[in-house]
């Protein structure tokens, strides 16, 4: 996983509240058997006018001029700024993977779905939870100096957007693997041991389930 | 000991071990696995050179790929015929368990789970879909997960997890006449809104949840994740024994004994606290349709679309007017005027016997109205749609114009060829009416099968006591 301790880059508003994991990847995209390339395919509802599959060449489809991410110069964006409740409904990790293939690093929203939080985190996209008063202000720092960049430092858990600096909360569990890039499956089976011993235990008093 | 919520139970008996900042180490009784999101995963495991740790975990079944017509010549759309492939693969190469295609037991991952006894009382259930909360009617703790999760509980049999706070949603009384345990979850969104029970395990309790079938049960489970919570549960009674009894992965003869005197532990103590109670009062339940693009956007079948004019909160508001201009409605229109194009019976929701058996009887001797294009029942199973077939539904249906199918998603979310086309209208028993989720453009109304098959006869949304009424 790549690591993310601090980034800068431009932030994009996508102003309207449960933004759902099928508007951030819709289904015909899911029967990949990859994790790669659903970048093109980020929003893809909202981004062409026309509808697109897998089998379809983005290229030649036809973009919507009106959607942000269409627009100079959040087609460069690395930052998205939403609303409450992003990435509700399905559990796809697709999701996760479009947005990181788009270009982006970190997501600020007032809050988010759990699934997609946790999912996030196991692809170095950083979910940042604020304020909506703060998040309100922020879409209005947005509004008025586009293009501008906001810095993310993972260390100080703080969020930079012009003279104003805001402090997140994250766990510290979920910090370490980020700021280091591991892989949690190789942390887990450090304890092997313990879960063999568990799983003997258990096995004795449910056997039931084994 | 201090008292526990069924949910605390449930997590203390898995932990393996905790970090300093409470993030905990979940052991995982059974893993369920389909097509779509677990290719990745298998794949990681192979470039590891992992294997999986306990095999005799995991059930793996295709469902959100299959078609729902003729399955003797396979499936025609080559990516969605690779990934099921691939799924078989897997099982073969990893020695797992799958009830493929041609299986009799296959069908939706949330109906067959129970349906065999794989999902047990005091289990944790995990998938890599977020209708896995499905699973804790049985007073299991069962939750989706990415694939990135898949992969971690295939190598290790574990996730990483922090502690959700209690909340309890008790619908007191008792429902009237035609109300059913999806009108009840529905009304419970609308009340607590999609983002609700974000960070909450909940809950459900009170009478009517007492009072409903295990179907019922799982259809208000079900829909926990659309109002943000990753788990819903249901304390063990008599009820969740009786379902369970019998079931082939269901402990038999003295071993059942012995696991029916753990079960019946497993409810909240009578004095346990919840960090957030809500009431629902069951008689006020109407049934209910989504009128929006979020399941929170919901009224009652004699309520108008509500006005985004009257609500305060700018981004709510344009939320609101986003989805009216996506669904091509109306403030203020009834919602009993509004003309439906699609029927759709199915889904992970409401596949299951009980719910063929509520639209049947509203079908029975009726015929669908001239302006529905199409009207489909899709059975959860195979074993789902033996049994409808021997009660004769298959027949009512038929006689009385819908489509009789395979199991499957179908178009729950249309990653098969059944879908809506642009600007379609669809009374739907799935469990999202986000935008585009059953084809692009597509306009997804959410209704219990009841009022599913009433908009079918009528051709737009009826209230069903009406309906049966007058006849």
């Amino acid at each position: 996983m790549q690591a993310f301790t601090r980034h800068s880059g431009i932030v994009a508003p996508l102003d309207r509240p449960n933004v759902d994991t099928d508007a951030i990847i819709p289904k015909q995209y899911l029967k990949s058997i990859k994790r790669s390339g659903f970048g093109p395919n980020a929003f893809d509802d909202w981004r062409y006018l026309d509808e697109g599959g897998p089998d379809i060449d983005d290229s030649t489809r036809r973009i919507n001029p009106e959607f942000i991410l269409n627009q100079q110069p959040y087609d460069r964006a690395t930052v998205l700024l939403a609303r409450e409740n992003f990435g509700c409904g399905s559990s796809r990790e697709h999701a996760v993977w479009a947005l990181t293939d788009f270009g982006f690093r970190a997501v600020i929203a007032p809050g988010f779905a759990d699934i997609f939080f946790n999912n996030s985190f196991k692809n170095g996209l950083l979910p940042i939870t604020l304020d909506s008063a703060v998040v309100d202000s922020l879409f209005g720092k947005v509004q008025q100096n586009r293009g501008i960049e906001f810095t993310i430092d993972l260390e100080s858990q703080t969020v930079t957007a012009g003279e104003d600096v805001y402090a997140f909360e994250i766990d510290e569990f979920k910090k370490y693997c980020m700021l280091n890039g591991l892989d949690d499956i190789g942390l887990t089976l450090q304890h092997a041991d313990q879960i063999t011993a568990y799983e003997q235990e258990r096995k004795q008093k449910l056997p039931w389930l084994f | 000991m201090t008292a526990r919520t069924l949910y605390d139970k449930l997590w203390d008996d898995h932990v393996v071990r905790t970090e300093d900042d409470g993030t905990a180490l979940l052991y995982i009784d059974r893993h369920l696995v389909h097509e779509v999101t677990s290719p990745q995963a298998f794949e990681g495991l192979r470039i590891a050179g992992r294997k999986p740790w306990r095999t005799d975990s995991v059930l793996a079944v295709p469902d959100h790929n299959v078609p729902t017509t003729d399955r003797s010549a396979g499936i025609e759309d080559p990516v969605a015929r690779l990934q099921v492939k691939t799924l078989d693969n897997n099982c073969s190469e990893f020695g797992l368990t799958e009830f493929d295609m041609s299986d009799i037991r296959q069908g939706i991952v949330h109906v067959i789970g129970p349906e065999q006894g794989a999902t047990l009382p005091g289990m944790t259930v995990v998938c890599g879909d977020s209708h896995t909360s499905t699973h804790g009617a049985f007073g299991a703790l069962a939750f989706g997960i990415g694939t990135s999760e898949v992969e971690h509980v295939l190598a290790t049999q574990c996730l990483l997890q922090k502690k959700s706070k209690n909340m309890l949603v008790s619908v007191d009384g008792h429902v009237n006449e035609g109300i059913t345990a999806k009108d009840i979850v529905l009304a419970i969104i609308g009340e607590i809104g999609t983002a609700g029970g974000t960070g909450f395990a909940i809950e459900f309790g009170g009478d009517a949840i007492r009072a409903l079938s295990m179907e019922g049960r799982m259809t208000v489970c079900n829909m926990a994740i659309e109002a943000g919570a990753r788990a819903g549960m249901v304390g063990v009674d008599a009820t969740t024994i009786d379902y369970v009894n019998n079931r082939p992965y269901a402990p038999q003869g003295e071993m059942r004994d012995r696991a029916i005197e753990n079960w019946q532990q497993l409810h909240s103590d009578s004095d346990a606290v919840f960090d957030k109670v809500v009431h629902i009062d069951a008689a006020s339940i109407r049934p209910q349709v989504t009128w929006g693009t979020s399941p929170e956007m919901v009224v009652a079948i004699d309520a108008g679309v509500p006005d985004p004019d009257t609500v305060k909160d700018r981004v709510k508001a344009d939320g609101m007017r986003k989805a009216l201009a996506y669904m091509g409605l109306e403030a203020g229109m009834p919602i009993n005027r509004i003309a439906v194009d699609k029927v759709f019976i199915g889904s992970c929701t409401n596949s299951r016997i009980e719910d063929l058996r509520a639209a049947a009887k509203v079908a029975q001797g009726r015929k669908v109205a001239n302006n529905i294009k199409l009207a489909m029942v899709v059975p959860g199973s195979g074993l789902v749609k033996q049994q409808a077939e021997k009660e004769g539904l298959d027949k009512v249906f038929l006689e009385a114009g819908f489509e009789w199918r395979e199991p499957g998603c179908s178009m729950c979310l249309a990653m098969n060829a059944d879908r809506l086309e642009p600007g379609e209208r669809c009374a739907s028993t799935s469990n999202r009416n986000f935008e585009g989720r059953q084809g692009q453009g597509g306009r997804t109304h959410l209704v219990s099968p009841a009022m599913a098959a009433a908009a079918a006869v009528a051709g737009h949304f009826v209230d069903v006591n009406d309906l049966m009424s007058h006849n």
